[in-house]
């Protein structure tokens, strides 16, 4: 009996009036947990009841604690006939089972119904007492922590990054069984809730499981989805990176020396003893190192729905000739370091032994710690049409696993043909019509520092180091990965801007975040392609087919549009790419999101050029050039708003004119079932210049036209899809996180293709200025994070959900600031200053002092020698960091000193307050994985919240609109009380993963599926120097934060 | 292209006092729109119609949300669904509990009741306050007025507990209450000068000074009611005009104080005795119910606008008053000092505050 759980139940408030003849209630309170339920006693009319319940205790399996959730429900009892549910209370109790995070569960929740919403508040204490289960063979993974942020979570150091874990369930949606028909839609609503709350919990358990036979202890960058896919079931699937987690053992290590802080007891970890060194072979499943794993060809393993797929040209070559994942870094000499060479290829063997084990060298990491990612090759992507089936044994869901082993196979070949062994910023996702499913996954190849892959890699600054690449950081991730020889498609290679040494790429696609150390010019920008194709209405395999037609001309042209527009914008690389395709009965959507910057390290864009098809023509010319004048006038207004302003670049050196033709993309990606069209296609424009657009036909013209129509955000407004703005380092500490939600009804039925692109431009654009203008009382502000997710609900409909934050920063920025901003970020976290300061150590000891010097904005010091110089710098960067430290402690008390007027009005507010005791202590909510301004101390528990709502009374709640914007408040009301209840105060990396609308409203009514998930943490204002989190404390920090726009 | 769906929700409520304001002031949402477009706040933004529209309704409904909320201002303070920063709650608040002076004024002294509510659109059209801000404002009386009607302790203090009001906001709530519960005569012609504050101001006084309260502050509707037993104690009074010999001593007492200091002098020795049986009768009938009802009226017909048509101003009056006043407790025979001063104390300060155009 390894767990006992302990609930008690103190107190409703605010119940609804059950009872009209007395308009009071008589509520009790059961509570349940797998099979056991417990009942409070009644307490009778009140809608303030105070139960003061025993504790109820359930004694229980681990399996069982990590499986279920507490299940409450508040009823009112009724003498005469059946009580009447007035609404429950989930409550996910995993944060109590790892010893770090929460360790009591106590607070006011919402009481949820279905159908009404909200329903009162209930206040319960939940406590876990659990006996520690030595037994090998459990199937329990108690202990094992999930974060959602997609990297190192703060205060903490990765010892060991063990890499990709993946698994999936699946299970009959309850909506779709026989038994649907005759019960409640509350009852069908309630049974679907349950069940995918307990198979998350059991996905969780299951993943939790591999982690500890891989030695792990936690999963970063943890992505849950679900796929509705109707009458064939209900899959909940998730991906993470594995970790060993260290806590760093002061929170406030900020002034701890570099060479202190990595304490070395990862060692003493029971976890990893013996097992570490052999930890391929623990692997569950087959492909362990001696089995070379079976490469694309997939023809035969992936049950083919349709025609069966050939492998692309490129890809059964390289399966042929080099499966064991080398680089083929002996061709191409030129392209190495000339003096790192030979260690260089040793490095790499020992990397890709390390990975090589892996059956997916797969990071859903998007940052990394300064020093991890050695360079970058290209987005990598790889999409699949499915039929959807029934799944006939949900113990075995081998047909899913299959369709996304044969996709991660794929990205892993393409990363291998772009010289890499790893990916990163890996991400999957679906999209599902009817019985059509498009599976996509997509992230960077890369290569990666080996010495986080292997035991001891805690020991910087020993022997490892010596093997260290000798790229700087600023521009090492630049440098091509792959062959110059060899290369896996035609680009055009120049010598680093920065270091002179290695080739750099013209352009760079990433699905990362900008590394914190590249240096950049001027601000990022958020940049959009979108399009919009229509689809005969199909079945079966011809539907499935002509979708997977579509899908590479879609790629292609969304990949043109985002290439156009970062040129337009005169910035040179894309982070953050996400490219969506939804599928609707008669069109497909395609949006692909990124953040534009200009990295100082590649080549400057050139400009656009228009020619006309039709020379001599006076009006097409006249046309033209006014259409040129227009894009170049453009290019010039971004680069004063984006400040892109390269350093003065000595031309001759790189010897690339503008415009040099044949600029090439690292988009690489294919499609499993379309694949002869794929080899044939070439996304880098084939043999026309990139920067010319041919004006040839009407289509092109509007194009052009649209490329045109993007408007900059207003003034003291930026936007970025990324962690970070890329050039704004200077944030305050106001921020809002907000969901919008728009629908579009078609009116027109006969659209083309170019006036539903120009619709759903339209509403894209729409979305973001009316972000601006609801925002603009923060001006200078920031909309961090904006994820957009299409989708095609219905025929003619069109549905966009956007998720960010709008973060407020000082505008008075100095010009200066970017050198310093290595070390800004590391003031919020140890990690990242230690390992700074560690790099440049290294760099300053080894080799090339000038490039290195360069580009961290330190005057050159040529005349000292290395030793001292090592130390000046240490000392200079510990000077800065102490100057920046003081000069942000000031801003913010500042801040605070400004509104004393709100603060003393709340206060007397407060104290004035007769009723209820307690106000609502403030919960931050925020996309990112850090909150301006302050510092987290804890990580409490991950939230994975799952919700239905549903109304046979549209009208009456305000339409859709009204009954959707009260259940997103809802949604977040509920996150809040959980993030409070786990004695956080904020929620990092929040996403809002599903919004599914279905709506009739001739029969009045709609529902509504919303996964939202995040991580809650405990934070403290950098000025406070304690570190505990108690309560009193963090209300006070968070009563003086700005709240955002008015 | 139809937009079927548009929502923005904040984490933190998002909210312009401007568009508050607005929906507080009863426009449609279309309404708002032009008016926020023409206020011309929107121009650098180069926002168009529909972003506007689109935020209008965004704030409309989450106004509508916390309408319920706002009904008992308490439970937004500990209430889960929105998070409301405690200032913005204070805001939210005062500014729902806000009222028109020109509509209060209308239904000042009116049962709170359905009948009263029907009259809102005739009230609304006079007033120009456009019909569902004045419901609203009435709902608001007549919800705080529910509340504290069976609560003890002091008027003002229990309706800034429950409804977490401004101290200025709260009085004039307590001023509303005392009205509606006296059924106070305002509406006629004579007191149509009379404005809310005005009045407002008088509910003060009397709620200092003559209700229960004043001696006793643990009694249910102690602020609400006047003290019955100090009404029966001004019929006492009556000696003051029914005693010749009291009446001159009074008069000759209250005119050697006052020769020479005002150029009204003569108008006051000649009326004396007739303002003083106006006042002093006003004082005698107050047990009665419906004399109560007609103070207002009574204050104005016997006293102010004798003293107007005399064209006395009012420093005149405050000389008057204050030795009309005082020179009763220089009379021996004069026995009730104490119901005589807690009576023209309160009389003075409300004929100060009313004597003007």
């Amino acid at each position: 009996m390894p767990g006992k759980l302990k609930a008690k139940i103190v107190a409703g408030r605010h119940l609804p009036v059950m009872d009209r003849a007395s308009d009071l209630t008589d509520a009790f309170v059961e509570v349940k947990f797998g099979n056991t339920t417990f009942k409070t006693d009644v307490y009778p009319k009140s809608l303030n009841p105070q139960w003061n319940s025993e504790w109820f205790k359930f004694e229980v399996d681990d399996e069982d604690l990590q499986d279920e959730p507490l299940q409450i429900t508040v009823l009112d009892h009724d003498t005469y006939s059946a009580n009447d549910a007035i609404g429950k209370v989930y409550i996910d109790i995993d944060p109590l089972l790892y010893s770090e995070a929460a360790s009591v569960i106590s607070g006011w929740f919402p009481i949820y119904d279905t159908i009404h919403g909200i329903r009162g508040e209930i206040n319960v204490l939940v406590k876990v007492e659990l006996f520690n289960d030595l037994n090998r063979f459990r199937q329990s993974s108690c202990g094992v922590k999930f974060f959602c942020t997609t990297s190192i979570p703060k205060g903490y150091r990765a010892a060991i990054v063990h890499g990709f874990v993946e698994e999936l369930v699946v299970n009959e949606d309850p909506e779709y069984q026989w038994i649907d028909r005759i019960r409640t839609p509350r009852a069908s609503n309630e049974a679907r809730q349950r069940l995918i709350f307990l198979m998350s919990g059991e996905l969780q358990r299951k993943i939790g499981l591999k982690v500890l036979e891989m030695g792990g202890n936690a999963v970063v960058g943890y992505l849950q989805c679900f796929d509705l896919e109707g009458e064939s079931g209900l899959v909940v699937r998730a991906i993470g990176t594995a970790c060993t987690l260290e806590k760093l053992s002061s929170g406030s290590g900020t002034h701890t020396h570099p060479n202190t802080a990595p304490a070395s007891n990862a060692c003493n970890s029971p976890s990893k003893d013996g097992k570490e060194p052999v930890f391929g072979e623990d692997l569950p499943s087959s492909s362990g190192p001696s089995t070379p794993f079976r490469a694309l060809p997939t023809s035969s393993s992936s049950p083919p729905p349709f025609s069966p797929s050939k492998p692309c040209s490129r890809q059964s070559s390289s399966s042929d000739t080099d499966l064991s994942l080398t680089p083929k870094t002996g061709m191409g000499s030129g392209s190495m370091g000339k003096d790192a060479g030979p260690l260089k290829t040793l490095l790499r063997q020992q990397t890709q032994t390390a990975l090589e084990q892996r059956e997916f060298p797969f990071f859903t990491l998007t940052s990394f710690p300064s020093g991890f990612l050695l360079h970058v090759g290209g987005v990598v992507s790889a999409r699949s049409v499915k039929l959807l089936d029934r799944i006939h044994n949900p113990d075995e869901p081998e047909t899913r696993d299959a369709w996304w082993e044969e996709i991660r196979q794929e990205i892993k070949s393409h990363a291998k043909a772009l010289g890499c062994h790893a990916v990163v910023g890996y991400s999957e996702s679906t999209s599902i019509c009817e019985e059509v499913c498009i599976l996509s996954a997509s992230g960077t190849a890369a290569i990666l520092n080996p010495r986080y892959m292997r035991e001891g890699c805690l020991d910087l600054g020993g022997s490892d180091q010596r093997f260290e690449d000798p790229s700087p950081s600023s521009c090492g991730f630049c440098h091509i990965p792959y062959d110059e020889l060899n290369m896996p498609f035609p680009a055009q290679l120049t010598y680093c801007f920065h270091c002179r040494r290695q080739k750099v790429p013209d352009v760079l696609f990433t699905t990362i975040d900008l590394p914190s150390d590249a240096a950049i010019a001027g601000k990022g920008c958020f940049i959009q392609a979108r399009l919009c194709r229509l689809k005969k209405k199909g079945q079966g395999e011809a539907n499935a087919t002509a979708i997977s037609n579509q899908l590479p001309f879609m790629e292609y042209e969304l990949h043109t549009q985002l290439m156009n527009k970062l040129k337009l914008r005169s910035m040179n690389a894309l982070f953050g790419l996400s490219i969506q395709i939804s599928v609707g009965e008669n069109m497909l959507l395609g949006l692909a999101s990124a953040t534009g910057v200009y990295l100082t390290a590649l080549p400057a864009p050139g400009g656009i050029q228009i020619a006309g098809k039709t020379p001599g023509d006076l009006n097409t010319e006249q046309h033209i050039l006014n259409i040129q004048k227009r894009i170049n006038d453009t290019i010039a207004k971004n680069k004063e708003f984006y400040e892109v302003n390269p350093p003065d670049l000595t031309e001759e050196v790189v010897g690339s004119p503008i415009p040099e033709p044949r600029l090439r993309s690292r988009l690489f990606r294919s499609h499993s079932e379309s694949s002869d069209e794929l080899s044939e296609l070439d996304l880098s424009h084939g043999k026309k210049d990139a920067f010319v657009l041919e004006v040839d036909d009407t289509d092109a013209v509007e194009d052009i036209q649209s490329l045109l129509t993007d408007a900059s955000p207003p003034k003291g407004f930026y936007s970025c899809n990324t962690e970070t703005m890329p050039g704004i380092y200077n944030w305050t500490s106001a921020l809002q996180m907000f969901t919008s939600v728009r629908v579009l009804r078609l009116s027109n039925a006969n659209l083309s293709n170019q006036a539903l692109n120009k619709v759903f431009t339209d509403l894209c654009e729409n979305l973001l200025k009316s972000f601006y203008f609801k925002l603009r009382s923060m001006i200078p502000c920031c909309l961090s994070h904006l994820v957009f997710s299409v989708a095609v609900p219905e025929e003619d409909l069109i549905q966009v959900a956007v998720t960010a934050v709008a973060m407020t920063f000082d505008k008075d920025q100095t010009q200066d600031k970017p050198a310093e901003k290595p070390i800004t970020k590391g003031c919020s976290e140890a990690e990242d200053q230690l390992q700074f300061s560690l790099e440049l150590c290294t760099d300053s000891s080894s080799i090339n002092s000038q490039s290195s010097s360069k580009n961290s904005g330190v005057p050159e010091s040529s005349h000292l020698s290395t030793r001292d110089r090592c130390s000046t710098w240490l000392e200079l960067l510990r000077l800065k960091a102490h100057t920046i430290r003081r000069g942000s402690v000031k801003t913010i008390s500042s801040l605070e000193h400004s509104s004393p007027l709100t603060d003393g009005r709340s206060r007397s507010l407060r104290s004035s307050r007769s009723f209820g005791g307690s106000s609502v202590s403030v919960v931050k909510m925020t996309p990112l994985s850090f909150l301006p301004g302050t510092r987290i101390v804890k990580y409490v528990g991950i939230i994975n919240m799952f919700f239905i709502r549903e109304t046979t009374s549209l009208r009456e709640e305000g339409g859709v609109s009204g009954f959707l914007h009260s259940f997103v408040a809802e949604v977040f009301a509920m996150v809040r009380a959980h993030v409070a209840a786990l004695g956080g105060n904020a929620v990092v990396s929040y996403s809002m993963k599903d919004c599914v609308l279905m709506e009739n409203p001739n029969k009045n009514q709609c529902q509504c599926l919303i996964n939202v998930s995040g991580d809650a943490v405990i934070y403290i204002r950098e000025t406070d120097q304690e570190v505990t989190g108690s309560t009193a404390n963090i209300r006070l920090s968070c009563t003086s934060s700005a709240d955002g726009a008015t | 292209m139809a937009v079927e769906l548009d929502v923005f929700v904040g984490n933190t409520i998002i909210m312009s006092e401007e568009v508050y304001q607005l929906w507080l002031d009863g426009y449609t949402v279309n309404d708002a729109v032009k008016v926020r477009m023409e206020g011309g706040v929107l121009d650098e933004f180069d926002a168009k119609a529909d972003v506007v529209l689109s935020d209008t309704m965004d704030q409309y409904r989450t106004f509508q949300m916390c309408e319920r909320l706002l009904h008992s201002p308490t439970k937004l303070a500990n209430q889960l669904l929105f998070q409301i920063p405690p200032h913005r709650q204070a805001t939210l608040i005062e500014r729902y509990y806000a009222f028109d002076d020109v509509f209060v004024r209308e239904v000042l002294g009116k049962k709170l009741s359905k009948g009263t509510k029907k009259d809102l659109d005739d009230i609304s059209a006079k007033t120009g306050v456009m019909l569902k801000s004045c419901r609203r404002q009435f709902d608001n009386f007549k919800r705080v007025f529910k509340v504290v009607e069976e609560l003890k302790g002091p008027l003002v203090e229990n309706i800034r507990q429950h409804f977490l009001l401004s101290d200025k906001l709260a009085r004039d709530y307590a001023a509303i209450v005392f009205f509606a519960n006296n059924r106070f005569e305002t509406g006629k012609r004579k007191l149509q000068y009379l404005t809310f504050q005005d009045l407002a101001f008088c509910a003060g006084q009397l709620i200092n000074n003559w209700t229960v309260g004043a001696v006793d502050n643990m009694v249910e509707d102690m602020d609400v009611d006047l003290d019955k037993e100090f009404l029966q104690e001004l019929k006492e009074l009556k000696v003051l005009i029914t005693d010749k010999d009291l009446l001159d001593q009074h008069k000759s007492l209250v005119c050697t104080a006052l020769r020479g200091k005002t150029k009204a002098f003569n108008e006051m020795e000649a009326n004396f005795k007739n303002l003083s049986r106006g006042l002093v009768n006003i004082a005698t009938k107050l047990t009665n119910t419906k004399d109560v009802r007609d103070f207002f009226i009574d204050l104005v017909e016997k006293f102010i606008e004798p003293c107007r048509s005399d064209h006395w101003t009012a420093a005149d009056m405050k000389l008057y008053l204050t030795h009309y006043t005082n020179s009763a407790h220089i009379l021996d025979t004069f026995k009730h000092q104490v119901v005589w001063d807690r009576y023209m104390g309160v009389i003075k300060s409300c004929i100060f505050k009313m004597y003007h155009d």
